[in-house]
Formats: C-alpha cells, structure tokens, sequence
C-alpha cells in the first residue's frame, strides 16, 4: 500500500515532456511509465521495502525537473576540484545533463560512450532496453525515473574489448533551483569477455537540497568482468535514490562497490540476476550517516542457474542521530543448485542516538546449495579504546583511528587507487579528531 | 627527588574494596617488585595507576613527579611520561603497529614541546628499537598484535616501551605466558632499558622474572596492602616458603 502521492509531478511532466530525448513512441512510453509511478506514488512506510526509510518529504515538494545544465565557469570549476582528480576519461552532469565541454575524451579500442539524449534520439531499439519502458513490474521509482529521464551515458563495450582506464560519471547537482529534481539514466552493455571499470560519482554544490532519482542498467555479457564504483555524496540537503539492475550471463563477473556518504536520505537499491551458470558477483558497501543523515541500503541477488556465486560484504558507521537501514535479499531459484552465497553487514554506532536495522532475507529453493549470512551491530572496542590512550593518543584520535580501522577492509577491497585515496581521505574527513590520520591515508 | 608517591591508597571496582592503605615510594633509577598471591590486589594497582575508568579511588594520593596522577586522564598520564606494559596487550585489527606508535610518540613530544618526528625519522628510531626485543621488521607493518603469539604481544609491548621512552615503567605480569627463551628475549629488553632517570615497577606472581631482571626492592602486597618490603632475597624467601606465612601478618 502507499499513499498514491505524486507530489507536481504529473503536471510537471506536462511541462517538460516536450524537452525530453525521443520521439513520440518514446512519449508514450514515458506517459506509461508514469503512469506506473502514479498508480502507487511515492513508496510509503506500510510498504516492507521502505518500512524503515520514509521520504515524504518528497511526495510534498514542488519539484522542478532539470532539463538543461546551467553553471558558470567558475562553479564547474569548483564542483570539479571538489570531485577530486581524475586524468582518465569522464563525463560530466550537471543536474544530470551532459556537458561535452566539461568532459574528457574517450579514445579506447571496442568502447562507445553516447549521451543518453543522443542515442535515444539516433537508436530506436534503445528503447526497448530501457528498463521501466514498457514493463509494469518495475518499482514506482524505476518508472518515474523512466519517465523523467533527461540524459544520462549509454556504454557499449564490444566482444573480447577491454579498455585500461577506469571511466568516471561525475554528476553534479546544483545549488540555487528550489527543489531541483534529476533524473539520469545510465545503460551499460559488457559484450563477451569484455572488461569495464566504471565509476558513477555523485556530489552537490553546498546547500543543494534537490532530489535525485538515478536508474543504472548493466548487462555482462558472458566471461564479461564489469567493476562498478558508485560513490554518493551529495551535499547534506539533498535525497538521492539510486538502483543499479545488474544482468548476468554465464560466468561473467561483477564487482559493486556502493560508497554512500552524503544526502540528508540516501537509498540505494540494487538488483542482481544471475542469469547465466557459474555467474558471480560481489557486492561491497560502505556507508556513514551523522547529525540527522539517513542511508539505507536494500540488495536483492537471484541465483536464477547453477554454480552462480554471489558475497556480499556491507559495513556501516553511523554516528549523532544518524541512521542506518541495510536488507539483503538473496534468493536461489530451483534451478540454482551449487549456489554459494555469502553475506555480511558489520555496523559500528559511534553515539547512543544512532540507530541501525538490518536484515537478511534468504530464500532458498534449491538442494545442495551453500548460504551464510552474518549482521553485527558494535561499539568502538573499550579496551582499544584504553590501551590506546595509555600511549598518549588523545581520546577523539583514538575514537577516529578505531573508526577509521573499522572502514579499513572495505578500502582494502577498492581496485581503483585514486578511489581508494579519496575514499580515505572522505572517511578521514568525517572523524572528529582525524586530523592526525590524514597524514598516513 | 621521589618519582611516584602512592600514599594511604584505597581502591574499589564495583564496590568492592581492594586496595586498602596501600604505600609506595619509587626513586629515579629503581626497580621495584610488586609481588603477591593471586586476589591481592596487583593488577588493580597497575590499573589504577594508568587510569582504567573501572577502578574507583576511593582515599588516598598518587604523586608522580610531584604532580597528582589521579587528576589526569590516560593520555595525560602517558605524555608526562606514565607506561604500562598490559598484562594482555590488545589487538586492535586495521591499526598498524608503526601507525600507533609514531602518533603515540609525536603526541608525546608535543606535550613536551619537542618537534614532531617525520615517517623517515620515526622508521629509523623504530627499526633500531625492534632490535632491542630481536623483533622482526615485519612485525612492525602489521596491525596492533592482530595474531601475535603471546611472546610477541610482551615484545611488542616492551618495544613500545623503548619507543616511547618513559620516566616510569609499570611492568604488569610480564612474564606470564612467556616460555624461558620468550622471557630472557623480554628481560634483556627491560635490563637494556633501566637508566638512572627511569623508574621501574614489576607486578608479578612468580619469582622467575627477578632472575632475570633483578629488582631494587621487593614488595609483597596482600589483602590490599604492601605486608613486607625487602631486597631481592625476599623474592627467594617468598620462592621456597610462599605466601601463607605473610597472610597472617596481614591479618
């Protein structure tokens, strides 16, 4: 059940349908898609799957819909530096619009990047790939962003390419448009034996406050090895609700690595379909929240065929009156037998207000299979905490490298060194009392 | 001048009293022997003089360099130069040994106003330390006694020790867990350690460890109170008599 809310959003459409890449069939395709949305509206908490998340915030704002990219030189500018360096390839977004200008070329053997606004204006059959068009199953918030989806990346990687350098999504959401609201769409096709490292990173401007809906699809083509990075965070105002549908084909593999830091609400949902024998992906996660942040985190693996693998390891530091939600679901379909499944969510709560729910779900139907799962929810270990300080680190250095050590593994776990390095340097950021540690990160 | 006065000290955890009137003077340049059965009240007084939260003080003074000890926080403690080598040292996964100890000693030679060591300098310093405890570097690059045999956590411990160079040493069972070739390793390390500025106390049950590091003083403490103080021979006495002729001197 939910509250049928929509917020302005019908209206709005009204507004901006006509700004959007497609031509009429496309049209049609959106209206459908929202009128999916519609029928439900904003999830609600009676709903399981947001029991412990709400963003009715959402469902009463005037929401106004990005459909051009609007920054002066000296912001883009700044917005850059904040993202951090990067001498590879990338694609800018500014409140989810491409902009070619602020971008880096990208010149790589069996690689083809276009704006999603492109080729869904050149490449009708893309349609057909876009999930949420056309398919009444999807989530309400798959459909709106199908609906509303302004551009984006598509990413075809030929059969047997394997482009060296790692390709980064920045997405920049601006500060100054009341209750801005994004929608991009990322589409990312891994031909056979193919390899990709794709980083989507998403940051705000101080003081953007807007909401943004992003949708990303990969297909893995078979023996294709896909590492994604998702980075969030967005300015302290913002709501971000992000999916990541993950196709699989046989013995592919896929690593996802969701970094969830900023947004006042932050959901990530992710969806993987082990749909091809001896498939396996890993699913690592690391989240903070503190003041009044809320992240919450819901993954969903199915096991569709034989020998298909899935780990999944998620930890979550949650300090003031921040709150933590994880749900793993797996599920091993009764084909699936010699599945292997593993899961872990490890939380630490720095302070007595904040508060984490987390929960595995396993549904298993088929024999012979191997799942584990695992939940903790901590404090900072008081004797490290003494023996520490009994050498002369003062309490909030000791609290921040306790912290910090805790978060060590999952950085351990990044491929990407320049991530890797800005991961640190972010969590380090975080601590009170860190100043200290930047040095050795 | 006296290095650390405990005066007329009482100590409770939980409520429940455990020191009970304990005196103890220690002069720069000395090795004092804190020995005693097991229930006496050894490790509580380790504890208290490095500022666990748990032991509760309940009369009594500690002066340390003419300065009130238990005014001061652990780190405080440490930075005038306080160290306590822990009777189980802890792991403390994803903190790397090096890490640790090159914070511990710039915040040290912060409090001192002393200019803080850069990685190149702390690594030379630590290198040439380990050797001390025949260390392997290896040990050095791996987290807090993460998996460390219960020899290395004591060599890691008196390690820190030569690091962090303190004016008073408290050594807390030291010995236990440690078989003889671990135990001669560690006293060498502490003998090479003993310097006319530096105080050090040993808590300990077993009269082996005065073998090899041969004590000042030694004082046995029971039902809360120093009972008797001797030379080393009281540790030979207590060897082949025990400790049931004092308790009755206690009582």
């Amino acid at each position: 059940m939910s509250t049928g809310a929509t917020a302005n959003l019908l209206p709005e459409f009204e507004r901006v349908f006509a700004r959007l890449p497609g031509d009429a069939r496309v049209t049609e395709r959106r209206r459908a898609a929202l009128a999916r949305f519609a029928a439900s509206g904003f999830p609600s908490q009676r709903e399981e799957a947001w029991r412990y998340t709400s963003i009715a915030g959402l469902a009463r704002r005037q929401h106004s819909v990005a459909t051009d990219a609007q920054i002066s030189p000296d912001r883009a500018r700044a917005a850059l530096a904040a993202a951090g360096p990067w001498d590879g390839p990338q694609c800018v977004f500014i409140d989810g619009i491409h902009r070619p200008d602020l971008s880096a070329a990208v010149a790589a053997v069996g690689l083809r990047i276009r704006p999603f606004a492109t080729a869904v204006a050149e490449d009708s059959r893309i349609g057909e790939r876009i999930a949420g068009w056309g398919a009444e199953e999807l989530a309400p918030m798959i459909a709106l962003n199908a609906a509303f989806a302004a551009d984006g990346v598509v990413i075809e990687v030929a059969d047997d390419a394997e482009p060296a350098d790692p390709l980064r999504l920045l997405f920049v959401m601006t500060a100054g448009v009341r209750d801005r609201a994004i929608f991009p769409r990322v589409i990312v096709r891994a031909g056979q034996r193919s390899r990709l490292i794709l980083l989507e990173q998403y940051l705000g401007e101080s003081g953007a406050d807007g909401f943004t809906n992003t949708v990303t699809q990969v297909h893995a083509g078979e023996g294709a090895r896909v590492a994604h990075y998702r980075l969030q965070d967005e300015s302290a105002k913002a709501y971000h609700v992000g999916n990541l549908i993950v196709n699989q084909e046989r013995a592919s593999e896929v690593v996802s690595h969701s970094l969830s830091f900023g947004a006042l609400m932050a959901r990530q949902d992710i969806h993987v379909m082990l749909r091809g024998p001896e498939s396996s992906v890993t699913l690592n996660g690391l989240y903070m929240a503190e003041g009044r942040q809320h992240v919450d985190h819901h993954t969903r693996i199915d096991h569709f065929e034989p020998g298909t693998r899935s780990e999944e390891y998620y930890k979550g530091i949650l300090g003031g009156h921040g709150r933590g939600v994880f749900n793993g679901k797996v599920v091993v379909h009764p084909n699936a037998i010699k599945t292997d499944a593993q899961q872990s969510n490890k939380n630490l709560l720095l302070s007595r207000d904040a508060e984490v729910d987390t929960k595995p779900e396993l549904e298993i139907y088929a024999d012979d299979v191997k799942c584990a799962h695992g939940a903790t929810v901590g404090q900072l270990d008081e004797d490290a905490l003494f023996y520490l300080r009994s050498r002369g680190l003062d309490e909030s250095a000791a609290r921040a490298l306790l912290t910090y050590a805790f978060a060590g593994d999952i950085l351990g776990r990044l491929g990407i060194a320049r991530v890797q390095k800005d991961l640190a340097v972010r969590i380090a950021g975080r601590l009170p009392g860190a100043a200290e540690l930047l040095e050795v990160v | 001048m006296t290095m650390l006065s405990i005066r007329n000290l009482h100590a409770a955890v939980e409520g429940k009293s455990i020191l009970k009137g304990l005196n103890l003077e220690v002069k720069p340049g000395e090795v004092h022997a804190i020995m005693g059965p097991n229930g006496s009240g050894k490790s509580t007084l380790a504890h208290v003089l490095s500022g666990r939260d748990a032991y509760e003080v309940t009369e009594g003074s500690i002066l340390f360099q003419g300065k009130d000890l238990l005014g001061m926080s652990p780190e405080e403690r440490a930075r005038e130069g306080v160290f306590l080598a822990f009777q189980y040292p802890v792991e403390i996964p994803g903190v790397n040994n090096v890490y640790m100890l090159k914070a511990a000693l710039n915040a040290i030679r912060r409090h001192r106003g002393e200019p803080e060591l850069d990685a190149v300098d702390f690594l030379k310093i630590i290198k040439e330390k380990a050797k001390l405890v025949q260390m392997d570097e290896r040990f050095l690059s791996r987290a807090v006694n993460e998996g460390f045999s219960g020899g290395e956590k004591k060599r890691n411990e008196i390690l820190q020790m030569a690091v962090l160079e303190p004016r008073l040493a408290l050594l807390d069972e030291t010995d236990s867990g440690l078989d003889i070739d671990a135990l001669r390793v560690v006293a060498h390390g502490v003998n090479q350690l003993r310097r006319s500025d530096r105080a050090i106390v040993m808590i300990t049950h077993y009269q082996r460890l005065l073998e090899h590091i041969v004590p000042d003083f030694v004082h046995v403490l029971a039902g809360g109170r120093i009972v008797k103080s001797g030379g080393r021979e009281l540790a030979v006495t207590l060897e082949e008599r025990g400790y049931d002729w004092l308790k009755d001197e206690a009582a």
